[in-house]
């Protein structure tokens, strides 16, 4: 297929040629009722910020324009099929689950996954089972899924329809995931792969294997990340197994019916331009990235991890774009040094957690604003390193399962002051946002050790969301 | 014909200089780069269109930003630029003695090569032998320097724009920690007059100040810069701008200068009272 091709884009720039007259919604008819907003936003915005109509096709049922770069789209990433998603990589990962997981269905997924999947598990009631991903201890990460301990889910519960797979975790993290495909569909599984952070996987050189290369089912894909389209914008891909038309009714259950066209167009422009030119801009991106890294671990204190930790199995490959940096031997939280970035530098990264923060480097990205960010970590290393005694480090906490994520949401539940829930189920989310991952998930038991951590990571400043108590002194357990 | 330059100082003010050649007009990695020959200003030299130096006014930048630090200072011999590729400073630091070396970083080369060729008389000094001249990022070479420099100047185009790292609280703390115990940073700190340079100003004093003991603002008139009024940064480890100042011991070296002299250095710090205000509010 022709990649130069943009439908979405060249229908949309016809559309403003013609200069229809708009006695449609969104009411405020190309900016004109909302001057503010034009004013603020740009003419050029506002004036394509319309509805679905014929010649720009409907999200909903595409059959022309958005159907053409669905195809496009497929074609780029080597689908069999592509959906464009308006509502973020959280309802492509929910429509995946939603697809392919009814009530009372097991699926095999690491712990370490975005809540969207786990609230995707409290739409449908299918149920869990985790595979303990395992924590470097050094740097306190989670990393992949080991195949023996795949194998042995597989084993111990060959009624479970799907296995799902983080491709990479958000650290850069990557399990062995062509032979995790083979396992599953030996065991008549479907494999489904949470591709929130490898975008580039279909593009750059020398990248882990992607999952649709895989052979993977399905994949949820956040353009939006390191792909360049807008926040809220993604895609979800599937293979030769999946059926497309029902694909296409689970995503219809939940997607507006009003699907941006602000989103949809650059998602088509950023396909086309990764498709073109995505190899030299990772090609770039990795490079800054291997050079940040050697810059960060000459400063002394930090460890800005990389390929070295490759094992061939927990850590089967690893994302080379991602610029984590272990913090814990300056003595200082990650969390820490991600607000002093922030609030003494103007520098803004990814996240930080207990022993590590994460700079996220994507195609936008300058070596000029890198030399800063290098410069400020030894900065703050000169200004604040201390002792790392006493500094926690971050311990993968095998959950107990009591009841389904979907069963423990609409429990009937009561409200425990958080120090005293020890024992109990827990019927919501905690977790620390960024990355979003559950510490802990409806359905699971309380212990002392998840309580710890809560309160460690509260300490540290981590911003902590989930439960309705915004200030997290109250939990919801079961009654 | 009239060919005219213009630079928008604000989206509401422009400065024009009439043009009768345009010289050099070439874009490197970093910027556009550009050099005129003018009437009124004889050549301009303009980075992304906008006005870097002239030779008409440039002895006035090029000597507050040196003599100052030099009056004040009883020993500097190692001395680090930060830009400057059109060898002015250069120019002016080399013509103390005592001074042993002066490292220049300047991130792109074309800016050095084009001012060799169209501004000699600036770049004159380029090859003194104590000068040597390394292209690179200027916060990737002052990360690797501890207490070595007697006194950095920070000779940058403006805040928004390829130097805007050069205006950061990690840039000024990397130079403090290249400097020796009684170091000195001047840096260029823009025009406090229009609301978009003023704010970048105090923005970048605001960083300063959390990072120096001394810390002082000021001033010399530059008609072809912003509003015609300019800042310069003193920030210091342990001399001050004023108390400090060995005016016999200066004027003992016979330097002849055309802007600088060691009564206007005294005069230079003390600012006008909406200028003192501003600072204030960012030193709380």
């Amino acid at each position: 297929m022709d990649q130069n091709r943009a439908p979405i884009y060249e229908a949309l720039q016809r559309f403003r040629e013609m200069r229809v007259v708009p006695f449609d919604v969104p009411g405020h008819k190309h900016g004109r009722g909302n001057p503010e907003l034009t004013a603020f936003l740009g003419e050029k915005c506002v004036s394509i910020d319309v509805n679905s109509m014929k010649p720009l096709d409907n999200l909903c049922h595409p059959v022309s324009v958005i159907k053409e770069a669905e195809l496009l789209a497929a074609d780029a990433f080597g689908a069999a099929y592509a959906f464009l998603m308006v509502g973020g990589t959280t309802s492509s990962v929910q429509s995946m689950v939603l697809s392919t997981c009814k009530r009372g269905d097991k699926i095999i997924l690491p712990r370490n996954v975005h809540r969207s999947v786990i609230n995707a598990l409290v739409l449908c009631g299918a149920v869990p089972v985790y595979v303990n991903p395992g924590v470097d201890r050094k740097l306190g990460i989670s990393l992949g899924m080991q195949r023996e301990q795949v194998a042995r889910a597989i084993a111990e519960n060959p009624d479970a329809v799907a296995v799902l797979i983080n491709n990479p975790t958000y650290y850069g993290i990557c399990s062995d995931l062509r032979a995790i495909v083979k396992m599953a569909h030996d065991a008549n599984m479907l494999c489904l792969v949470d591709e929130a952070h490898g975008t580039h996987f279909y593009f750059g050189e020398n990248m882990p294997v992607s999952a649709m290369q895989a052979g993977a089912d399905m994949a949820a894909v956040s353009m939006h990340k390191s792909g360049g389209s807008l926040t809220q914008s993604s895609l979800l891909l599937i293979g030769e197994k999946m059926n497309p038309g029902h694909v296409r009714q689970i995503i219809n259950l939940t997607q507006t019916t009003s699907g941006s066209y602000l989103l949809m167009s650059s998602l088509d422009i950023s396909r086309r331009n990764l498709a073109l030119c995505g190899k030299t801009i990772f090609a770039e991106v990795v490079e800054m990235a291997e050079y940040a890294r050697e810059e960060i671990n000459s400063i002394g204190g930090y460890y800005a991890f990389g390929r070295e930790l490759i094992n061939e199995n927990s850590i089967y490959d690893f994302d080379p774009t991602k610029l984590s940096v272990h913090t814990r031997d300056i003595g200082l939280a990650g969390i820490e040094v991600y607000d002093i970035l922030r609030d003494e530098y103007d520098i803004q990264i990814e996240f930080g957690d207990i022993g590590n923060v994460l700079a996220y480097l994507s195609i936008g990205d300058r070596l000029q604003e890198v030399e800063r960010l290098v410069s400020a970590l030894a900065e703050i290393r000169r200004r604040y390193q201390k002792d790392p005694a006493g500094l926690l480090s971050q311990e993968y906490i095998d959950p107990e399962v009591v009841v389904s994520p979907q069963e423990a949401f609409y429990a009937n539940k009561k409200s425990l002051p958080i120090s005293e829930s020890v024992g109990c189920v827990c019927s919501e989310f905690v977790m620390s946002y960024p990355p979003g991952i559950p510490i802990i998930a409806p359905g699971e038991r309380i212990t002392k050790e998840i309580l710890d951590y809560i309160m460690y990571a509260k300490i540290k400043g981590c911003s902590l969301t989930g439960p309705e108590d915004p200030d997290i002194q109250y939990i919801n357990v079961l009654a | 014909m009239e060919i005219w330059f213009s630079e928008f100082h604000t989206p509401d003010v422009k400065h024009s200089i009439r043009i009768n050649r345009h010289l050099y007009s070439e874009k490197s990695s970093y910027q556009q780069i550009d050099i005129f020959d003018t009437p009124e200003f004889g050549r301009v030299l303009t980075l992304d269109g906008n006005v870097v130096i002239t030779e008409r006014d440039e002895f006035i930048y090029d000597e507050m930003i040196t003599h100052i630090p030099m009056a004040v200072h009883p020993n500097i011999q190692d001395v680090l630029i930060i830009g400057a590729g059109d060898g002015g400073v250069v120019r002016e630091l080399a013509r103390y003695d005592s001074i042993r070396r002066i490292d220049l970083v300047e991130m792109d080369p074309m800016v050095l090569e084009a001012c060799r060729m169209y501004l000699p008389e600036n770049a004159s000094r380029l090859d003194d032998s104590r000068v040597n001249i390394y292209f690179d990022n200027a916060l990737r070479f002052i990360r690797r320097c501890k207490d070595e420099y007697d006194l950095i100047i920070v000779d940058s185009t403006d805040p928004y724009g390829p130097s805007e790292g050069y205006f950061t609280r990690e840039f000024y703390g990397i130079c403090y920690n290249a400097l020796h115990d009684d170091g000195i940073l001047i840096n260029q700190q823009g025009s406090p007059f229009f609301k978009h340079d003023a704010e970048a100003m105090k923005r970048s004093h605001q960083r300063i100040v959390k990072i120096f003991p001394i810390c002082r603002v000021y001033q010399a008139h530059i008609p072809t810069y912003a509003a015609g009024y300019w800042l310069f940064g003193f920030s210091s480890k342990k001399y001050h701008p004023i108390d400090d100042l060995d005016a016999r011991r200066w004027e003992a070296l016979g330097l002849v200068t055309r802007y600088y002299t060691t009564k206007l250095h005294i005069g230079a710090f003390y600012l006008p009272a909406f200028l003192e205000n501003m600072l204030r509010e960012v030193e709380e």
